[in-house]
């Protein structure tokens, strides 16, 4: 399509319908949810209001905000630990197809068996930061890992022929050819660990609360129910939807700057 | 593993020949004889195209003639470097230059780099490195888009790229697998004299697969014609005209001869049972 000035006209418009309509959905949703609690007379044990809940997340701040630095610090190590780990791992199947056929299967399972299940046993022989942390990394790691391999084996034909021609030594084809070809998987790979890591952090966090201390977010949503301070638990809810937005969004900016030079998930369309 | 089969025996002097087949036939696992058995020898500096129907193994030669992929039996031999006049002006161990079908670019960076890829491979020092790729660019007309990325690119641009890069290491031989074959005729016109330009100049050898006649007749001293699978030689044309040759060959009445030579070798192929 060529860019003549009505087409870019409309699409600006449409740019930001895609903005404002989430917005209307989400103030006429808060308006109603408002509404409702004021109209019936809920009590705020039963059902806060928006603005009490924002009232109770200014009020609590400081013991919300030292659980969201708790949460996200588990997030951001479950979350490297996947990382390297799921890359590490699929640059080594890639390089021996023994190790591959011998470890894949448990990776899949680890990847299958619910995360919830196996929290309570982990707690039962690590230290509680370390089972959260391993936690993170059990549900963050198979996307990465799966994902690279994928990459790496999606490296075209020709240049890997031409690769050979000159004679690379493997850890050229590596470094040049196929760790940039996988990139846009890794990165892919990444974008969906990052939010698993922060739902690996929370589960981990929930298990081990019932069994005592702990301080992350997840913690205080469970704790707070045990209380009957709703208000709090929607607070801290609040935090963590917002957590993984930020994560998300993150992530997605890594990649476009990463890709955005040639690859074409990250091209407009009009190229 | 593959090298092995071409390059170990690459010094063999064999004299004046860049390439020599003898009866190499390539049969597939699953028992398809794509290949031969096929005798071909080119000479240094010769420019021989390949002209077959569809799955012919042409380029399954071209594969074996670069090590990419080990013959079932016969014997390569590939000689190079071995030209008084121009000693060691290659970059060692690089005397084959590659053209694909597709131009093989990576996309993740410059022209500029994609054109170092074999000087890289080959760990040559970057100043000298950088004078290669002013001069593999410069000969393809493309020293002004050094900073491009491929994608911002067309497809005869991003040929000729492929081109720089196979020129690069100033190899002896020069196999290209029907380079043009995806582009529109205006710009494989086009190419096609860049190219003839270009052998004229650096007189490497050269093996050109395509599948048409009048590509391999405009181009080449010989044409290799070829059977259905498994590939071998029907015929031999050489063609013998005025150099250099330009648009007045091409409407030629001469050139019109050898397209029909050419064209008769291979009609047992298209009336035997299809390739598709």
């Amino acid at each position: 399509m060529s860019p003549n000035p009505l087409s870019t006209e409309s699409g600006r418009a449409l740019r930001r319908l895609r903005i404002v309509l989430p917005a209307i959905v989400l103030a006429l949703g808060l308006a109603a949810w408002e509404l409702v609690v004021r109209l019936n007379n809920i009590p705020p044990y039963v059902l806060p209001g928006p603005v009490l809940v924002l009232q109770t997340l200014i009020g609590d701040w400081t013991v919300l905000s030292q659980s969201l630095l708790t949460t996200l610090l588990t997030t951001l190590e479950g979350f490297i630990a996947a990382s390297v780990g799921g890359i590490a791992l699929a640059l080594l199947f890639n390089q021996s197809k023994l190790l591959e056929y011998s470890l894949f299967p448990y990776a899949v399972i680890l990847q299958v068996t619910p995360v919830i299940a196996i929290a309570p046993l982990l707690l039962i022989y690590l230290p509680q930061q370390t089972a959260v942390v391993v936690c993170a990394w059990i549900v963050g790691f198979f996307p990465v890992l799966s994902n690279t391999t994928l990459g790496l084996n999606s490296v075209d034909r020709n240049l890997a022929g031409l690769f050979q021609l000159y004679g690379a030594s493997r850890l050229q084809s590596l470094r040049l050819l196929k760790l940039p070809s996988a990139l846009p998987y890794i990165l892919g790979g990444l974008r969906i660990s990052g939010g698993l890591s922060l739902i690996g952090a929370v589960v981990a966090e929930i298990a081990a609360g019932t069994a005592g201390a702990g301080s992350g977010l997840a913690y205080r949503i469970a704790e707070s129910g045990y209380r009957l301070n709703i208000p709090r638990m929607f607070a801290a809810l609040l935090l963590l939807s917002l957590a993984g937005i930020v994560i998300y969004g993150l992530l997605a900016l890594i990649s476009h700057l990463a890709l955005r030079r040639w690859h074409e998930s990250a091209l407009g369309k009009e190229n | 593993m593959d090298e092995a089969l071409s390059l170990s025996e690459s010094h063999a002097d064999i004299a004046g020949l860049s390439v020599s087949l003898q009866g190499v036939a390539k049969i597939y696992d699953s028992g398809v004889a794509a290949l031969g058995p096929l005798d071909l020898k080119v000479r240094k500096g010769e420019f021989v195209a390949l002209v077959g129907p569809s799955g012919c193994g042409k380029s399954t030669a071209l594969r074996i003639i670069a090590g990419l992929s080990a013959p079932t039996s016969g014997q390569v031999r590939v000689s190079y470097h071995g030209e008084a006049g121009r000693p060691g002006q290659g970059v060692p161990g690089q005397a084959i230059g590659f053209v694909f079908q597709e131009p093989t670019l990576m996309p993740w960076t410059s022209v500029r780099e994609n054109v170092r890829l074999p000087l890289r491979l080959a760990r040559v020092p970057g100043r000298e490195a950088d004078a290669r790729i002013d001069e593999a660019l410069q000969r393809v007309g493309l020293l002004d888009f050094a900073k491009s990325y491929p994608r911002e690119l067309s497809g005869g641009m991003k040929m000729r790229v492929s081109l720089a890069r196979a020129l690069v290491t100033d190899p002896d031989i020069l196999l290209m697998d029907e380079p043009f074959a995806a582009l529109d005729e205006i710009t494989r016109f086009r190419l096609n004299n860049d190219l003839l330009a270009l052998w004229r100049n650096l007189r490497k050898t050269v093996i050109f697969v395509t599948h048409s006649v009048f590509e391999s007749v405009y181009l080449s001293q010989r044409v290799v014609v070829m059977t259905s699978r498994p590939g071998r030689i029907a015929a031999e044309v050489s063609v013998a005209t005025v150099e250099p040759r330009g648009e007045e060959f091409r409407t030629s009445a001469a050139y019109a001869d050898y397209c029909r030579k050419v064209s008769a070798a291979l009609a047992p192929s298209y009336s035997g049972r299809s390739a598709l």
